[in-house]
């Protein structure tokens, strides 16, 4: 057993947990964090996509003693209060999900690629959407909706100032 | 996963002293082929060394026509440095296109380039590119690293440090790939350098990535897509599985290789 502490959604946590403890175990199974999907279990599939250091990873493929002073954003912290972040009021909007499912890692990576593509000044076109996409399956809605949802939301991000994102 | 014991050293003879002192110890640069294999229990290291902490193994330098980059670099590191998008293109543009975006954020060119998946990226632009792979002890040509499929020249409880390229005059990466996996199920680098021509070919071999001497010398005389239209790819040398038999995958070598000479810069 290790002493890991990572601040997740700005809360500081610490946990005695096996070294072989994966990141989605410890938000899951530590934090009672479930927002966190696992699908595959095999890096494929994006449901379980959070953020550690500002970055999308896939939790299902990270050790959590390896983030041992990481800052890590869920799906559960990025609303403000009872204010739904852009991302998920957009996907709530045009329908971007129907499981709901993929819903918690598509929203995360759908923040991700915006905040990113603001900060290098590159247009995020839909068919960079669907590129950037490619790491996070959905088996029920056929992406239309998911690609509508980010394209709203990044254009609502793109007037807000990038810290309010994460 | 099998129980390990993690460690994080913050210098590189900790890291190796930490992989000496256990029988069974693997370096953790990335963990995103790693981790999956360790789940599935193919993989069982007794310990786990992370080099991620080691600070001169991060970071990419570009002097002059020469592109270090560190092992523990992310792919996405490199697929946004500015001096490498400027200095090789055709490296950046690998880099952008390993697995998705997440992956990326977490992948290391230290790491794709020690495991030598058979069908992973980085290995076709390291032989493709006649790179040199520096570890903690000694520095190995890339046409002297790779050792077939998962096989390298690195000798037991030995750390690659950095990869460093030399600028050619063009090249490009091209590959076909598995939509699950986002493996090259074919990737062909080329590049046109001062020493004639180079072609590295990953996710074909039965054996990992070769070069292909046939193209090389047609695109040596003339650096030009329709160069290496007579070039036989051998069907015996390929790898063969429910992705792609072995036809199928020669075939694809010849129209990557087209396709990346045609797209060279």
């Amino acid at each position: 057993m290790t002493k890991v502490t990572m601040t997740v959604n700005g809360r500081p946590q610490t946990r005695d947990v096996p070294d072989t403890t994966l990141l989605s175990d410890f938000l899951r199974e530590e934090l009672r964090l479930t927002g966190t999907h696992v699908g595959c279990d095999t890096s494929q599939c994006g449901a379980c996509v959070v953020h550690v250091d500002g970055r999308a990873v896939k939790a299902c493929t990270a050790l959590a003693v390896a983030l041992d002073g990481a800052e890590v954003t869920t799906i559960e912290g990025i609303a403000q209060g009872k204010e739904l972040h852009p991302m998920q009021t957009a996907f709530n909007d045009h329908h971007g999900l129907q499981c709901g499912f993929c819903t918690p890692g598509m929203i995360m990576t759908g923040i991700d690629m915006v905040e990113r593509y603001k900060a290098s000044g590159l247009p995020l076109t839909e068919e960079a959407i669907r590129h950037e996409l490619e790491g996070n399956i959905c088996r029920c809605t056929g992406y239309h909706n998911i690609v509508r949802a980010i394209e709203d939301a990044a254009q609502k991000m793109q007037a807000a100032p990038a810290a309010a994102a994460e | 996963m099998y129980p390990t014991t993690y460690h994080k050293p913050a210098s590189l003879s900790d890291a190796a002293a930490a992989l000496s002192a256990s029988d069974e110890a693997m370096v953790l640069a990335g963990g995103q082929t790693l981790l999956p294999t360790m789940k599935q229990r193919l993989a069982s290291p007794s310990a786990l060394v992370d080099i991620r902490a080691i600070p001169e193994l991060r970071g990419i330098t570009v002097s002059g026509a020469t592109v270090t980059i560190g092992a523990a670099t992310t792919h996405a590191e490199v697929a946004g440095h500015h001096g490498v998008q400027q200095t090789i293109p055709a490296l950046a543009c690998l880099a952008a296109g390993i697995g998705d975006p997440a992956v990326r954020h977490m992948g290391t060119i230290g790491g794709s380039v020690a495991n030598n998946d058979p069908a992973a990226d980085y290995p076709a632009a390291v032989l493709g590119l006649g790179a040199t792979v520096v570890t903690n002890t000694r520095e190995i040509a890339a046409d002297d690293f790779f050792e077939g499929m998962f096989a390298t020249a690195l000798d037991e409880g030995e750390i690659i440090t950095a990869i460093r390229f030399e600028a050619p005059k063009r090249a490009a990466y091209m590959k076909f790939r598995n939509p699950a996996s986002r493996y090259a199920i074919v990737g062909v680098f080329v590049a046109e350098t001062d020493a004639g021509a180079r072609v590295a070919v990953t996710g074909a071999g039965a054996d990992g990535v070769f070069r292909h001497s046939g193209m090389e010398a047609a695109l040596s005389a003339s650096f030009a897509p329709e160069a290496i239209d007579g070039c036989e790819v051998g069907e015996g040398d390929m790898a063969s599985d429910i992705h792609a038999s072995a036809a199928y995958r020669a075939h694809l070598v010849t129209v990557m290789a087209r396709r990346a000479v045609a797209g060279a810069v």
